[in-house]
């Protein structure tokens, strides 16, 4: 109880610590040059601010500092804090920011330098989350697949062809069926998204007029907004059973709606607009004059397209294709609800298949036990994930970027 | 080739053969806008269709009679006593009021008791229990209750369920739903607009009639409080920061790519974070709104930061310049005139930001929001600190809702996407309004 009502007050003092820091600053500012502020450096605003960040920032930092030894302390196995610690170091943090502060205030004093310097370590701390993100991303995969790599061997996992999971133990766990599962989705949706995206870019940048861009484009973006999951429901209870009806049934072909093909055609249908848009924008990128040019020459518009619009703006379109690649890798809902779950290497894409993200889904929801390698192997599929995307988008960055000012 | 003298108005065979090639490439691309629309219109129109119905529930109006022997058996009226009894003692009267009602109309019937009970939604005891308790004098007298009507009874009324289909049917049977037709020719039975969808909590299995979206559109607004309060701030300081102030050195360049790269990383990766350091590192409760607003927070960030730092680079040096010219300093300059300038791009980039947050699933599955939730979160308890009471949220519980057996959670599962879309739709109506609102060119 006792540590409730303080964490309660403790807000309540460190703000009382610091407006007296406010005050006293003030008072010491105004009373040095006798009320006169224009000999001050610095504005009394400028040293009540400073007294504010003095207090306020050290004292979170501290708080949140304790607060998270607090958290991870027991399973590092170090000694529990003492009671009250947490309460007493943010208050003495506090105290000593203030009067840090009142001291430093004299008419030479420059607060709205100092009080600058606290913004700017707050922008820079803010700025470093970014990289934190990626250091968590990157060390949670990372530990658990090592864990998982001591129990099962690695050549088992990245050369099997076999997947099998058993909580009872003994499974085997081969990766080799999900990347095929993965590849394949990836490859009907590409196929469907890169051919009607970038007609779409083409016709939108060159053949429509403001018009018709004014009512395609809103339209194509709309898709574009459309969250994974009413996808994957569309593919569930619509494309799935339209598929199987009409199409794998009447031609022998299987009879499950979830597969590989409704898969594959709800994600390239979620990827045209992710297509178009950075298409559009390469399309755009290349200059008038060159379409010029080419018209001079007496070459129609389609061929000024195909033979030196698409050609220019090829290393923008590659970025594209390889961000939807990576997008398509990457997709969860559409798969989960759409291929199915049997780990499957077969060519047939009426056949439901499973890919790298099903597994993580469902290796990590429901009962979990964070030692069996049948939990743990859904990190290191998370790690493999991971690093084919960024290489895609490395690759992709790195096209666009050598490429991009060509015509500039 | 031979040189011929040809007329300028007849086209010869290469003109022709280039003109149609035009023609065809003309179409290509109308066609793939075609393709393009004709995806979008039947992506909604399957959800609406399917899911339009949710929105409209179908109740049976019943006079109950309320017997004091078996529901207050000291006479009391005393709530722990009377809390004894369980559903199951209500769930009798029920299936008597509808009985009694049935034999009024002179409906004839060869239905066996049972399926005359089963009518009546599962959750209807438990309705008619708690109104018992609430309202206790009524015992001994009769209670008139407007109660759901079993899901496939719904279904029959909203065309979901036929006369054959019902005969195949192990839950239901024709003759039922032919009692249904004559209840609800008099009136007794009668569907309207549901509003318990959006406020109730989820249901059981057995009950798609009685399922909600309550505690998912909760628990959906406790995290986009956490995202919008953590995101906002954090992403405008880090796009401040990388923008205004930061040098051009190798770290700059760092948090720089890690930036764009993060943009691209697959949600579940989020999710996986979340789990591995959130939840096992730091002990955070599972599926609470608090791991899903972090996670969320972490996977919006990138995309507010993208869009905060294009707001302040549309904003001209010159007002910067001018400032510094006055003698304000570097910071004055920022955040009395570029930010405000670029605050309506900073918040529609955030909004949208937000949009895409509310509609993320995979992370959340993985955080253990899948977990079936009935009791409304609250924001703050002693036990689980701020946000930390187990919720769901909005497209979860459209993926878990998708997992279950009974055709009626499928047309729930639609109707929760309509409701997902419509928020959707309003916050990214509400940006484009903004945009064009505050737009400005320099």
């Amino acid at each position: 109880m006792w540590f409730i009502s303080s964490l309660l007050s403790l807000p309540a003092l460190v703000v009382g610590i610091a407006i007296i820091g406010v005050i006293g600053a003030h008072v010491r500012a105004r009373s040095a040059v006798h009320g006169d502020v224009r000999s001050l450096a610095a504005l009394p605003r400028a040293h009540r601010l400073n007294a504010i960040f003095s207090v306020l920032v050290p004292a979170a930092a501290m708080f949140a500092a304790l607060s998270l030894y607090q958290l991870i302390g027991p399973r590092l196995g170090t000694a529990a804090l003492p009671d009250g610690t947490v309460f007493w170091s943010v208050l003495i943090v506090a105290m000593i920011g203030c009067g840090f502060a009142i001291t430093r205030t004299s008419v030479r004093f420059r607060a709205r330098a100092a009080s600058e310097a606290w913004i700017k370590s707050l922008l820079i701390a803010a700025s470093t989350v970014a990289i934190l993100t990626t250091i968590g991303i990157v060390m949670s995969m990372l530990f658990e697949a090592i864990n998982f790599f001591s129990q099962y061997n690695w050549q088992g996992f990245f050369f099997s062809t076999e997947w099998s999971p058993n909580f009872r133990g003994n499974s085997s766990l081969g990766f080799l069926p999900l990347l095929w599962g993965t590849f394949y989705v990836s490859f009907i949706a590409l196929a469907l998204a890169v051919p009607v995206g970038l007609f779409a870019a083409i016709y939108l940048s060159e053949y429509a007029g403001p018009r018709m861009r004014g009512v395609a484009k809103p339209l194509i973006e709309i898709l574009a907004g459309i969250p994974t999951i009413v996808y994957g429901l569309f593919a569930l209870i619509t494309i799935g059973p339209m598929l199987r009806d009409y199409f794998a049934q009447p031609l022998g072909l299987g009879d499950s709606a979830s597969s590989v093909m409704t898969a594959g055609l709800v994600m390239g249908i979620m990827l045209i607009p992710f297509v178009s848009s950075l298409s559009d924008d390469a399309i755009n990128a290349v200059p008038q004059t060159m379409r010029d040019g080419s018209y001079a020459l007496g070459a129609t518009q389609s061929e000024t397209i195909r033979q030196v619009i698409i050609p220019a703006a090829l290393p923008g379109i590659m970025g594209a294709v390889l961000l939807a690649t990576s997008r398509a890798i990457g997709e969860t809902m559409i798969v989960v609800l759409g291929a199915g779950a049997a780990a499957r290497m077969s060519l047939n894409p009426f056949e439901a298949m499973t890919t790298i993200t099903v597994k993580i889904v469902s290796q990590l929801t429901g009962d979990t036990d964070f030692a069996s390698p049948e939990t743990l192997v859904a990190f290191a599929l998370g790690l493999t994930l991971f690093t084919f995307t960024l290489a895609l988008n490395a690759l992709a960055l790195m096209i666009v970027r050598k490429y991009r000012e060509q015509y500039e | 080739m031979s040189i011929q003298s040809k007329s300028l108005l007849v086209q010869d065979e290469r003109t022709k053969r280039r003109n149609a090639a035009e023609k065809r490439f003309h179409a290509y691309g109308l066609g793939a806008i075609g393709v393009a629309a004709l995806a979008l219109v039947l992506l909604l129109t399957s959800v609406v269709s399917n899911g339009a119905s949710s929105f409209r529930q179908t109740y049976i109006t019943l006079e109950i009679s309320l017997p004091a022997d078996t529901l207050d058996k000291d006479g009391q009226r005393d709530h722990a006593a009377m809390a004894s009894v369980s559903t199951f003692g209500y769930a009798p009267l029920l299936r008597d009021a509808l009985q009694g009602r049935i034999a009024e109309l002179d409906i004839t019937t060869a239905l066996p008791d049972k399926d005359v009970a089963d009518m009546i939604s599962k959750e209807a005891a438990a309705t008619l229990r708690n109104h018992v308790l609430a309202n206790r004098h009524l015992v001994g007298g009769v209670v008139t209750l407007e109660l759901l009507a079993d899901g496939r009874i719904d279904g029959y009324f909203k065309g979901r369920v036929t006369l054959e289909s019902a005969a195949l049917d192990g839950n239901t049977s024709p003759e039922a739903l032919q009692i249904a037709q004559a209840l609800a020719d008099v009136g007794v039975i009668d569907t309207r607009f549901n509003w318990r969808f959006l406020t109730a909590p989820d249901a059981s299995d057995q009950r798609p009639e009685a399922a909600g979206l309550g505690v998912a559109i909760l628990g959906s607004l406790y995290m986009m409080l956490v995202v919008l309060v953590l995101a906002l701030p954090i992403g405008v300081a880090a796009s401040i920061y990388l923008e205004e102030f930061a040098p051009k050195n190798r770290m700059s360049d760092l948090i720089e790519v890690n930036i764009s790269n993060l943009a691209a990383v697959p949600s579940i990766v989020y999710g996986i974070l979340g789990l591995a350091i959130f939840i096992n590192f730091l002990g955070l409760r599972q599926s609470s709104p608090l791991v899903g607003g972090l996670v969320l927070t972490l996977m919006t960030l990138p995309t507010i930061i993208i869009a905060t730092r294009a707001a302040l680079k549309a904003v001209p040096p010159s007002i910067r310049d001018a400032a510094l010219a006055l003698g304000a300093t570097k910071m004055q300059s920022v955040f009395h005139h570029v930010l405000p300038l670029a605050a309506p791009g900073i918040l529609t980039g955030t909004i949208i930001g937000l949009a895409q947050a509310l509609g993320e699933t995979a992370p959340l599955l993985l955080i253990g929001m899948v977990a079936f939730v009935r009791d409304y979160p609250a924001a703050y308890s002693e036990s689980a600190g701020l946000f930390g009471e187990a919720a769901t949220a909005l497209p979860v519980q459209v993926f878990n809702w998708t997992q279950r057996a009974d055709p009626g959670f499928a047309e729930r599962a639609s109707g929760a996407i309509i409701t997902l879309l419509v928020f959707l739709a309003v916050m990214n109506t509400v940006a484009v309004l903004l945009r064009r609102r505050f737009e400005r060119r320099w």
